[in-house]
């Protein structure tokens, strides 16, 4: 260490960081920009024990990942700044030179990453890669090394680890390959684990796989964790203490349980309050989110909704046995090698201002549903009826008049948006393809939208690159309004938002409903969102609804044992449940491929309770 | 992996067809009579029947096509209308020369052009960038004719370093042949491969794989080399399939500078005397390349990348 900046470090490093694992004092980080520097983080301080986690939880842009980056001295030393103290085990890291800073990482401290997928080099194997960290810190050579990674695939639950070492990233499943990950990160046993959203990019269920994996090995190896997220549930779910970050500063530090029971900071009080949690539905149905001021934290109890939904008369959209299989191209000569079953046999009904809910993980169907009720993609067969009329009966100009009624939302607000177009364009042109009215009628309409999507109409000159993701995705809505239309299917609308904004959009959406009396087909894998916003809700499984009925009879008293396993997958924001560790199911999530010859068998359905159907399941489902 | 092959194979089928009967009508729609560019202003009509009855000239056009297809897949090629001399004897003679050269240029195109993408994307922005850059721009602009004759002017007539025209017979004196034409074919490979290289590593150090291999505390030479370099080289290998066949045409112009034996020189000649059968077995031979390369690109793919390989 030079002389100098230990004089320096000592003078910002008090005692309290003694014997910690890692101790962070006033980290500071900034980035060259064509501004000049610009500071990302700015004083953050906080320490780890062994066996301890620390969550540091924020929305995008609160520097959370910039810290954990800063850390491992990852950032690109050309581009950015880092100053402070960074102490691993009583040893200042920010003074270390390159050589000495590359020994400590993957040895003394491990990092695993959000997109396993990409985090992985697609040319190794995943047994060369793990394998790869133990000769670069000269723990194994050769073959022992690979033998250690198969021990190592083995201790991350991973079945038949012989087998898997010779394979590529990307013959494995989302879940599988972020455990290779942390085979990786913890292959030189670290005293250390940085983990920067490792499962925000995965399914619930392997979602709670994957924490408890995280928990059970920090036990095993007595190290401590850093766990970066956005999501309160996560955090209830592993963090012994939580700091809370906002526009790069640390805005609360405590416990994990004094944070989520008395907060003091107005933002954090508003960000638990913006978590949804499963299990407050009410009985009248749908019910906004409590708002809160992001600054003084102070509540805004949400007002009683009235009911939206008309029961009389027929559904406004109604879906009977839609099928939709995607055949997968053998060689030249033969057919078909396989069959994706996306969608098989879905019935629903969707009445007048009522939201339906589809629900489940990746590749269960439901996005392939919403598609193919727009009839974006033509189902095999089914039939799908917009207020009595059979819409794949229409040919393409009758159906481009149908699509009036029916309009979509997507996920991304940022690639639904043309950047070239203002947005007052955007929501005026579905308006003026349909030759709803002139172009000052259009320009109007625009401007009353933004208006009612909680923007103004001054805004409607602007192009979308001005606006934030919240707003974008409010853009979105005012468009898919312009054409008044009875349904809207939105397919993950609010996914990619940050708590508080999706609590926002959700309530907006909510307020549109008894507004316009519209009806929502809301795809989400969001369960405690689906529990805020439907009034029914339909569980999918292997592209078939496994149960459906009223929100509250479905999540109140689940009968599949899917929908069960999918319920007891969703993180809890309530710390005092983080020291059980729940039994967690460690099946993959089942594929819909099938071989061509495939003949679905014919389901049976019950009745649970008054509307609430649960699909009669088979042997398989027996444990 | 052997049905991948026998696909691509099968896709390379028609493409040699097409080819083979555009060959045939250009060669047709030429202006001239072959008869006479052959025989001269002074032949008489009788010698210039025979001579177009045993070249097959005097049957029907669709007739001549079939002949003329059916010859290829015997590998009879017919006959030079001059020397008499059968095409593919021609070719024989000809064909190692392209080879060399063009396996030369290659090799020389590769060993100084990676290393130079390498170098500019691992000093991005300053000089060795700025450096390799320029001679990027430098390489693509000069054609290869002016630069095969710059430096034949330079270094073989004013210094006589290098012979001034052939191709050489031992190994030794072969070498000392090739080195400026390869070299002037090499300039133009280097500059290409030097900036896809360039390009590409930039792209691949900026990926997630490569922020895992330094959170691993891998040296900086094993997260250029192993990590980036191997992604890296995906879009260059295409760009070398590319390359080789700009190379082998450019044989052609570098042939006739340096006064080298090889197929591009014997086409140009042929084409000078309108003698219809070596132009058409030149092209064939052209052709035959460019489906063969483009085979060997999708080969190597399947090699490097084991995401292609399920497929």
């Amino acid at each position: 260490m030079h002389a100098t900046s230990a004089v320096g470090t000592e003078r910002v490093a008090p005692k309290a960081g003694q014997g910690s694992v890692l101790s962070v004092r006033d980290l500071k980080t900034s980035f060259l920009t064509s501004r000049g520097w610009v500071e990302i983080v700015n004083g953050i301080s906080f320490d780890i024990d062994a066996e301890e986690t620390l969550a540091v939880v924020g929305e995008s842009g609160s520097g959370k990942s910039v810290t954990a980056l800063s850390i491992m001295r990852l950032l690109d030393p050309e581009m950015s700044r880092v100053e402070g103290s960074v102490r691993l085990a009583d040893r200042e890291l920010l003074t270390l030179s390159p050589a000495e800073m590359r020994s400590v990482r993957g040895l003394q401290m491990g990092m695993i990453f959000q997109e396993a997928m990409t985090s992985l080099n697609p040319l190794q194997t995943v047994g060369k890669q793990i394998a790869e960290v133990l000769t670069i810190h000269d723990r194994y050579s050769g073959q022992a090394a690979m033998k250690e990674a198969e021990r190592l695939l083995d201790r991350v639950r991973i079945p038949a680890a012989a087998s898997r070492l010779n394979d590529y990233p990307h013959s494995l499943s989302g879940g599988m390959r972020q455990r290779v990950m942390i085979a990786m990160a913890l292959a030189c046993k670290p005293r250390l684990l940085i983990a920067d959203e490792p499962t925000t990019a995965l399914d619930v269920t392997i979602q709670a796989q994957i924490l408890q994996l995280i928990k059970q090995l920090q036990k095993e190896e007595g190290m401590g964790v850093l766990f970066i997220t956005h999501d309160m549930g996560v955090v209830a779910e592993v963090a012994d203490r939580t700091v809370v970050m906002l526009e790069g500063r640390a805005v609360e530090s405590d416990t994990t349980e004094a944070i989520f029971e008395r907060a003091r900071n107005g933002y954090t009080r508003a960000l638990i309050a913006a978590v949804p949690k499963l299990g407050q539905g009410s009985e009248n149905g749908p019910q906004h989110f409590p708002t809160l001021d992001r600054k003084t934290g102070i509540v805004a109890a949400a007002r009683e909704r009235p009911d939206t939904v008309r029961r009389e008369g027929e559904p406004v959209l109604s879906v009977r046995n839609l099928v939709k299989r995607f055949d997968i191209p053998g060689g030249l000569f033969s057919g078909p090698s396989g069959r994706v079953h996306a969608v098989e046999k879905v019935s629903f009904d969707l009445r007048g201002g009522e939201t339906l809910a589809l629900v489940g993980e990746s590749g269960c169907g439901k996005s392939t549903t919403g598609r193919a009720i727009m009839r974006l993609i033509e189902p095999q067969s089914g039939e799908i009826s917009i207020e009595g009329t059979d819409i794949r009966a229409l040919d393409k100009e009758r159906m481009r008049d149908m699509r009036r009624h029916i309009q979509m939302i997507f996920q991304d607000p940022y690639a639904s948006l043309n950047p070239r177009i203002s947005i007052g364009d955007a929501i005026a042109e579905p308006f003026l393809t349909h030759k709803l009215g002139t172009k000052a009628q259009a320009r109007e309409k625009a401007m009353d939208l933004l208006e009612r999507v909680g923007l103004s109409a001054d805004m409607a000159s602007r192009f979308p690159s001005q606006f934030s993701g919240g707003q974008r995705q409010r853009i979105c809505i005012a468009r898919a309004l312009s054409l008044e239309p009875k349904v809207i299917v939105a397919d993950e609308s609010v996914s990619a938002l940050d708590v508080s904004i999706k609590a926002q959009v959700v309530n907006l959406m909510m307020d549109l409903q008894e507004q316009f009396g519209l009806s929502y087909l809301f795809i989400s894998h969001d369960m405690a969102v689906v529990e805020r916003i439907s009034h029914q809700v339909a569980v999918m499984y292997l592209g078939e609804i496994v149960e459906c009925g009223p929100v509250r009879a479905v999540f109140g008293n689940p009968q599949h044992p899917y929908t069960k396993r999918l319920m007891a997958a969703v993180p809890v924001p309530d710390p005092s449940r983080r020291k059980q560790l729940r039994p967690v199911n460690n099946e993959e999530v089942k594929s819909p491929i099938r071989p061509v010859d495939y003949v679905p068998p014919v389901r049976e359905y019950r009745e649970a309770s008054p509307a609430h159907i649960v699909q009669v399941w088979g042997d398989d489902w027996k444990v | 992996m052997a049905r991948y092959l026998l696909l691509r194979l099968g896709d390379a089928i028609p493409t040699l067809f097409l080819v083979l009967t555009l060959v045939f009508v250009a060669m047709r729609i030429l202006p001239g009579d072959p008869a006479l560019a052959a025989l001269g202003d002074a032949a008489l009509p009788e010698q210039l029947a025979e001579f177009r009855e045993r070249m097959g000239l005097n049957v029907p056009l669709w007739q001549q096509y079939f002949n003329f297809l059916g010859g290829v897949l015997t590998l009879d090629l017919g006959r030079s209308l001059l020397s008499n001399t059968p095409v593919l004897t021609l070719i024989a003679q000809n064909l190692p020369y392209t080879i060399e050269l063009t396996m030369a240029a290659m090799l020389m195109g590769i060993v100084a052009g990676i290393p130079l993408g390498v170098v500019a994307a691992t000093n991005r922005n300053k000089t060795p960038d700025t450096g390799v850059r320029l001679f990027s721009l430098i390489g693509y602009a000069i054609p290869d004719f002016f630069l095969g004759a710059l430096l034949l002017i330079t270094f073989s007539l004013n210094m006589g370093w290098f012979p001034i025209n052939g191709a050489g017979t031992d190994f030794v004196s072969r070498v000392h042949h090739i080195f400026l034409p390869a070299l002037t074919l090499a300039f133009v490979k280097a500059a290409f491969l030097g900036r896809l290289t360039r390009t590409s590593l930039l792209e691949v150090l900026g990926k997630d794989y490569v922020r895992t291999a330094r959170a691993k505390g891998a040296k900086e030479n094993r997260v250029i080399y192993q990590h980036g370099l191997r992604n890296a080289m995906l879009p260059v290998s295409t760009g070398l399939g590319l390359s080789l066949l700009s190379t082998l045409s450019g044989s052609v112009a570098v042939e006739l500078v340096f006064n080298r034996p090889g197929i591009g020189r014997l086409l140009i000649d042929a084409i000078a005397e309108r003698d219809y059968a070596v132009i058409q077995g030149g092209v064939l031979v052209f052709a035959g390349f460019v489906v063969l390369i483009n085979l060997l690109m999708d080969l190597v793919y399947v090699v490097i990348d084991p995401r292609v390989r399920v497929k």
